[in-house]
């Protein structure tokens, strides 16, 4: 019985050291930081959010679509929680092509909260002219995309460097000791200052890369606050049901001589 | 098996059970007699049926919202995740309660392996649970290929191409299937449709399976069988069924930890990226349960030869009743088949870590040899063992070592292990 319970427990530890071990490419150890939405209780850090749109909106959308968010995802529970009003504003200073209209034409708004995110680019063929032939990839759920997630994401934003002696890099080439390969065709996007927060946070590019990855955490896993808070009542719920019906069990087994 | 006749008290039952015997089936199920002996390792039948309903029941719901084609497939499952109610819920519960079904069915099958719960009388009910499994397999394939991320669409290529293997025939079978020269919207819409099938033929059969496994009754930790009913078995309820919902109550928290938790540790990152007929990936794995038939598919020089090595590795299961020449059931009186049995077990996990590595250098020498020592397993060391091993005396009945006083007892007592095992 003793080993048919090891090899149980090898078996669930197995898959998973399977899972993460296949993934480990011969990069560095990523930069360490906290995440606020990590363990049983993680919810995300509301301001890091709104900063991480801003920084978003301001730095990664001109290239970087998010096909996937909705203006009205903004003001919604468990992510950045603009007001609807502020919600409503930022939809506003986009434009979208609707139509046809009653005359059959196609004609120009504001955005409203009810659209999606508005692309840098019409299409794939687009982006990729503008970009040197690499597309940049739709950020919706680009955390969940990449093996090491968020502290993937964080660590690539801050590991430019210059290459070490022997690597050559062509012309729109970058050098970065997360990226797969070492070689991304995307330029350091954060700098120190690059942005000016709104709420006065001071734009280091740390700041900005923890702000902007939480932010992307979040539109990858828009209900994570209500999974963590549901989840912990489910086993809440579920080992106090465990122990009833073991007690329920043991009286009624202590009917027949055998033990449970 | 319950000897008597049933008959319901009120006048109505008695009229409506005359034309469909739906009382006396309840009654059968109810007061079917179980070993009283049976542990834990008894108890994932009742989960796996749990984690079928679960699968059916989630993946209903998932279908009224998800769409079949190659170019919105992949944003209808975003929808789900974003902008249906509970609709992550559902999708996660899903896509891990095929990880979990997996794991319970491994369980599952491993505890028959052990205790030789496939042989006389048995082979039906066992001969039915590789059918069950294969169909398990076709169907957590086809509905990893739903979402239509980068892991879908190229493990959907790599396994179909397998079928261009077979001589003669094998191109224009792969074009059959494909419905077209590569896999696209019409793959994708007949996988759908037959990921929607397929958990109904489970369903049937094991409908069958129980019915099967009524005939004989239950194995037991001992092995042996049922002498005396009134002193070797617990009527199914309350005994049984208060003692499976134990266990469901166990496994459920560990569904749940992965579900709330780390819903995506048991998915590979890639199928978050939408499908992309022109960028391979790095590495193309399938999910954690095929790994050990994927590394012997790739152990193979030749692809014919892996697909037939891969394909027997699940039906030599089949045989299995017959390959076993030993008498006694349970590996608990078998002190050589139990080595065995754990070398085959850390067999299976090695051949799954290997499936997850690139097949080169050493990782396909390690393949190799465990693919080689999984088929000698079966085809030469269970029928040798039969012949040669010398089996521990049995116990009388299987209430004997529990109450004591049998000459066979001491025997018995001298291994630690009956005493856990019976418990």
């Amino acid at each position: 019985m003793r080993k048919l319970k090891n090899i149980f427990f090898v078996l669930i530890f197995s898959v998973i050291v399977l899972n993460s071990s296949n993934s480990a490419e011969k990069s560095p150890p990523f930069l360490e930081t906290k995440w606020t939405f990590k363990g049983l209780f993680g919810k995300f850090d509301r301001e890091s959010l709104q900063r991480g749109y801003q920084v978003y909106t301001e730095v990664c959308a001109s290239c970087h679509s998010m096909k996937y968010l909705t203006y009205r995802n903004l003001a919604e529970k468990g992510g950045p929680e603009f007001s609807e009003a502020e919600a409503k504003a930022i939809a506003a200073s986009f434009e979208v092509t609707d139509g046809p209209d009653s005359t059959g034409e196609m004609f120009v708004r504001p955005a409203k909260l009810s659209d999606k995110f508005v692309m840098p680019y019409a299409n794939e063929q687009e982006a990729k002219a503008a970009n040197g032939g690499a597309y940049p990839p739709d950020m919706s759920v680009l955390v969940k995309a990449r093996k090491g997630g968020a502290d993937y994401i964080y660590s690539l934003l801050l590991g430019y460097s210059e290459p070490p002696e022997g690597v050559e890099l062509d012309d729109g080439v970058y050098y970065n000791k997360y990226m797969y390969g070492n070689k991304i065709k995307m330029p350091a996007p954060l700098s120190d200052d690059l942005i000016e927060y709104t709420d006065g946070t001071k734009a280091t590019a740390e700041q900005m890369s923890k702000d902007v990855t939480n932010f992307l955490m979040w539109s990858a896993e828009p209900h994570l606050e209500q999974r963590h808070k549901t989840g912990f009542r489910v086993i809440a719920y579920l080992i106090i049901l465990t122990v009833l019906v073991y007690f329920t069990m043991k009286k009624i087994w202590s009917r027949v001589e055998s033990k449970v | 098996m319950s000897d008597h006749e049933y008959t319901p008290s009120s006048k109505f039952g008695k009229w409506f059970n005359d034309r469909l015997p739906l009382l006396t089936l309840a009654n059968h199920l109810t007061d079917y007699p179980t070993p009283k002996n049976l542990n834990y390792w008894w108890t994932f039948g009742g989960i796996l049926t749990f984690c079928l309903i679960t699968q059916i029941v989630t993946g209903l719901v998932l279908a009224m919202h998800y769409i079949a084609h190659a170019d919105m497939a992949f944003s209808s499952v975003e929808h789900i995740m974003r902008d249906v109610n509970y609709g992550w819920l559902l999708r996660y519960v899903h896509a891990n309660g095929a990880s979990m079904f997996f794991l319970a069915v491994y369980i599952h099958i491993f505890r028959s392996l052990f205790y030789g719960s496939y042989k006389s009388p048995r082979e039906i009910i066992w001969i039915l649970g590789i059918i069950i499994y294969l169909l398990m397999m076709a169907a957590a394939f086809m509905g990893y290929v739903l979402p239509w991320g980068q892991m879908s669409f190229w493990g959907a290529t790599v396994i179909t191409n397998l079928f261009s293997a077979i001589p003669l025939v094998g191109e224009s079978i792969t074009t059959w299937l494909w419905g077209g020269y590569s896999v696209d919207n019409p793959t994708l819409t007949r996988f759908f449709t037959l990921h929607y099938l397929i958990p109904f033929l489970i369903l049937g059969l094991v409908v069958l399976h129980i019915w099967a496994l009524h005939v004989p009754g239950n194995n037991n930790p001992v092995g042996i069988d049922i002498k005396k009913p009134s002193k070797d078995t617990v009527p199914f309820h309350p005994y049984i069924v208060i003692k499976d919902a134990f266990a469901l109550l166990m496994f459920c928290i560990v569904f749940a930890l992965f579900v709330f938790y780390q819903p995506n540790i048991l998915g590979h990152a890639d199928n978050y990226i939408e499908a992309d007929p022109l960028v391979t990936p790095a590495h193309i794995v399938p999910e954690w349960y095929l790994l050990p038939f994927y590394a012997i598919l790739r152990s193979v020089p030749d692809k014919l030869m892996g697909v037939v090595a891969m394909l027997s590795a699940i039906l030599i299961l089949a045989a299995l009743p017959w390959l076993d020449t030993s008498k006694v059931r349970s590996a608990v009186f078998r002190p050589l088949f139990r080595q065995f049995y754990w070398i085959l077990v850390a067999d299976v996990l090695i051949l799954g870590y290997v499936g997850a590595m690139p097949a080169e250098g050493l990782y396909l020498l390690i393949a190799r040899v465990a693919t080689a020592y999984y088929f000698a397993h079966f085809l030469i060391i269970l029928p040798v063992l039969g012949w040669k091993e010398k089996t521990t005396p049995l116990p009388l009945s299987i209430t004997e070592p529990v109450l004591g006083g049998s000459p066979n007892l001491a025997a018995a007592r001298s291994d630690e292990k009956i005493e856990k095992t019976i418990k």
